[in-house]
């Protein structure tokens, strides 16, 4: 068999690591909006608890770096089974998808972590 | 014993004749509507054969044995794929005592109800749904115990008569063509579970990708459908894990 399908192969296994990190990051993102928007929450009051947090920072460039592995490999199957796009465009359409989730989450983590990155 | 009456509250609209709607043609093709009479433990199957040999004797069917052990009657009924051997008109009749009968889906149509099967079983070959062995007939037996864990997974999907049921119900066989299929992926997990078997790194090889096991979304058509009750589902999502595993490691 040909090193395209072993290649495949390999993403489908990426896409079900990153589905295992992805769980775990909406479960603790989900619990801590909850704990933190109690008694009504400002965009003040998140940057004051984010700016300068690494563990925050750390937190959901993780997450955004498990969407960014994980999008692509579905996205490109449902470009190629439901919108009959071929293989190899739909993986380079998807790929460049997966690059502007990496890079604009990584910019968002950025700007709520790091005083004075990005006005609020 | 009594034979089984053939009535159910659905069919009361008819209780003497049943109208019936089979497909004549190829891929392009109609429906064409006869009047059957009802009878007790009446099965899909003995209504196209009353069909074939009283209305249209020019009616493309195909069957064997008549009891469930040959996957040769299998055909769309009122919508899903189904052995009409061993289907009961009473459970699938409507309430105005009317049956659709159609050829399998996801197949080319030779005529009428006859699909062509040759694409099916070329995949079980290409997914090396063959045993290959290492010994000779002077050699003893090989043990396998019955409780391993190997013998119990290919135990559990080795009853495949290869009907096509479940090949006519995946969603993905109709999205991709190339797609091996639930059958020929069940066939190739039984081999992968048989330890005497000497291809099994090009069996892994065969069955990975984006036309083999790795394209299947879990949806369960396959094991939902299966008249055997066999769970292709679940062999496919063992050979993703045998599969991802040997790629991430570097075994393929």
């Amino acid at each position: 068999m040909t090193n395209a399908s072993i290649a495949q192969a390999k993403r489908w296994y990426w896409q079900r690591i990153s589905a295992m990190v992805l769980a775990l990051c909406v479960l603790v993102h989900l619990a801590v909006m909850i704990y933190a928007v109690r008694g009504g929450l400002s965009a003040a009051e998140i940057l004051g608890r984010t700016q300068g947090s690494w563990a925050f920072g750390a937190f959901y460039a993780v997450f955004v770096v498990a969407c960014a592995v994980h999008v692509p490999v579905g996205l490109a199957n449902i470009a190629r089974e439901w919108w009959g796009v071929g293989a190899r465009p739909a993986l380079w359409g998807a790929r460049l998808f997966g690059l502007i989730l990496l890079l604009t989450g990584l910019r968002a983590v950025w700007a709520v972590v790091v005083p004075g990155g990005v006005a609020a | 014993m009594a034979p089984m009456q053939a009535s159910s509250p659905t069919s009361t609209a008819s209780e003497t004749s049943l109208k019936v709607a089979v497909w004549r043609g190829r891929t392009d093709g109609a429906f064409s509507h006869y009047e059957v009479p009802r009878q007790a433990s009446q099965t899909v199957l003995d209504v196209i054969t009353f069909i074939q040999r009283r209305l249209e004797p020019s009616l493309g069917y195909r069957y064997a044995c008549r009891v469930g052990m040959c996957g040769s009657c299998a055909m769309t009924v009122n919508g899903k794929a189904r052995w009409t051997c061993r289907t009961h008109v009473a459970k699938v009749v409507d309430a105005h005592g009317a049956i659709e009968v159609a050829p399998l889906a996801n197949l080319p149509v030779i005529k009428d109800l006859v699909t062509d099967m040759t694409v099916f079983f070329d995949k079980w070959a290409a997914a090396k749904g063959q045993f290959k062995g290492a010994t000779t007939r002077n050699d003893d037996f090989a043990q396998v115990a019955p409780a391993s864990p190997a013998r119990e997974a290919a135990n559990a999907g080795i009853e495949c008569i290869g009907c096509a049921v479940c090949y006519a119900s995946c969603d993905v066989v109709g999205w991709q063509p190339d797609y091996l299929g639930p059958a020929a992926l069940n066939r190739a997990w039984t081999l992968v579970n048989d330890v005497r078997d000497v291809q099994q790194r090009e069996r892994l090889r065969a069955v990975a990708g984006d036309a083999g096991c790795h394209s299947c979304h879990t949806q369960g058509s396959c094991t939902e459908h299966c008249p055997k009750h066999l769970t292709p589902t679940l062999s496919i999502a063992g050979l993703k894990r045998v599969v991802g595993k040997a790629a991430i490691r570097g075994q393929l």
